[in-house]
């Protein structure tokens, strides 16, 4: 990695600003799962006037905020197990037609977290690896293929500096060619065939600098209007 | 007639077998039929086979039966929770079995063991270690995994009312596995916060035909406990799904 830019010492979007980011992008109408972590956050910052359906794969769409304090129902809670509400005209659904609208194509916007995306949309986010660790899945591989679009939200390095944006991941695969843009504390960053294609860079950081901390050779997107 | 009322989770299950597969319901504890779980563990039967979401939370429920050394071998899509220490422990001691199933995968198979289909493709996993090993098919330019159905002996379920014929709805989303797990074993027993006169649920609106049911045994109604999460009562920091 170049050291010319040490990772740390870039301007970055906090975790609150990366949400808003995701959910600028969300457009009206658009039934959306927002994963567990990260993603979870962008559910605070849909735009004023837009009506976006949230569904979580437990068997719920139509999902409103935590209950107040003392409000708590368990009975009724989302894919990470924390209780939320039901906005009027949600609905409750088992749990194989829950991921009937997944795997359907009905949900029009996915956002994950993940370990590592590939240049080319692939995705690692269910296990780190670690020969001694206990695997769990849940409904990670089924969501990454399973919406119109699949977005990742995640840090763009780890702790230890390295691009969470590679050419192949290393991580075991949760699904092929699924991510089609990564939101990351340091850009927003289109993937796919055409490989890496950034959208937007956070404020304060160059495109050289950006390249410089990242794991695949990153192409400005036409249109962007990003210069060197 | 007909009356598949059945008083007591205890008689409700006196005839499972050592070795049997049980569908056991439940998203964490939301829709966990805690009172039917303490019964086969009253009962006795040993080598099972668990089918659930989960692999138990905290120390009561699908974890006390973990702890009590009555499952050979389970079949979920999560089983490390952050509360999830009792199969946790037996994992690493070579005590337990995991079939590792991805979620959307765990009800497609439920369902079509419920539904008389042979097998099925399914684009999940597809090009990921769990689909190794698995026959895989181009269709229409998208790959897909050959996966097969998954059915049980039995089927332990927690609906919130029910009738004498065994229609049953459910409570938000404690309906989860419920409506497939109870097609797709020879036996599901269902608990019931309420047993109503037949004619008394919404035609329209029955979740699950008694068709499906075999057993339903009415419980008092308590609250569903959290847990699985970090901030739930008696859970510690930490992620999970």
């Amino acid at each position: 990695m170049n050291a010319a830019a040490p990772a740390t010492a870039l301007p970055r979007w906090s975790r609150t600003q990366m949400a808003a980011r995701v959910a600028r992008d969300i457009p009206d109408g658009a039934v959306v799962n927002l994963g567990i972590g990260l993603p979870t956050l962008v559910a605070n910052h849909l735009p004023e006037g837009r009506e976006i359906i949230l569904h979580s794969e437990n068997g719920v769409i139509g999902m409103g905020p935590a209950p107040a304090p003392g409000a708590e129902d368990y009975d009724l809670i989302n894919a990470g197990k924390q209780p939320v509400t039901l906005r009027p005209g949600g609905c409750f659904f088992h749990h194989a037609d829950s991921f009937a609208m997944m795997r359907g194509g009905h949900l029009d916007v996915c956002v994950l977290g993940a370990f590592q995306v590939s240049a080319g949309g692939d995705l690692a986010n269910w296990h780190t690896g670690a020969p001694d660790a206990i695997p769990a899945v849940g409904g990670a591989m089924d969501l990454a293929i399973g919406a119109k679009r699949t977005w990742v939200m995640m840090e763009h390095t780890t702790k230890s500096g390295e691009s969470k944006l590679v050419e192949r991941c290393t991580y075991p695969l949760t699904g092929l060619a699924c991510v089609s843009r990564v939101y990351t504390d340091l850009a927003v960053i289109d993937v796919g065939p055409a490989g890496a294609c950034v959208i937007e860079i956070a404020p304060g950081v160059s495109f050289d600098e950006l390249q410089a901390v990242t794991g695949v050779t990153l192409h400005r997107s036409r249109g962007s209007g990003l210069q060197t | 007639m007909i009356d598949k009322i059945v008083a007591t989770p205890a008689a409700a299950l006196a005839d499972v077998p050592d070795g049997a597969t049980v569908m056991i319901g439940g998203f964490g504890t939301a829709g966990q039929p805690d009172e039917l779980i303490d019964a086969l563990i009253a009962q006795g039967a040993r080598e099972l086979t668990i089918v659930n979401n989960n692999a138990g939370n905290g120390d009561v429920g699908l974890a006390a039966l973990l702890a009590a050394g009555r499952v050979r071998r389970i079949v979920c899509s999560f089983p490390r929770q952050v509360d999830s220490h009792h199969f946790d422990r037996l994992y690493r001691e070579g005590r337990i079995e995991l079939e590792l199933v991805p979620q959307g995968n765990l009800a497609e198979r439920i369902r079509a063991a419920g539904a008389g289909i042979g097998a099925f493709y399914t684009p999940t996993a597809y090009g990921t270690r769990l689909a190794e090993g698995k026959e895989t098919r181009e269709i229409d330019g998208r790959q897909y995994v050959l996966e097969y159905p998954i059915r049980a002996d039995y089927a332990l379920i927690k609906a919130e009312r029910g009738d004498r014929w065994g229609n049953l709805v459910y409570r938000m989303t404690a309906r989860n596995f419920g409506p497939v797990m109870a097609m797709a074993a020879r036996c599901t027993v269902a608990t019931v916060h309420e047993v109503v006169e037949l004619g008394a649920l919404d035609p329209e609106t029955v979740v699950t035909p008694g068709i499906f049911v075999q057993r339903v045994v009415p419980v008092a109604r308590r609250a569903t406990r959290g847990a699985g999460f970090s901030g739930a009562p008696g859970t510690v920091q930490g992620a999970s799904q």
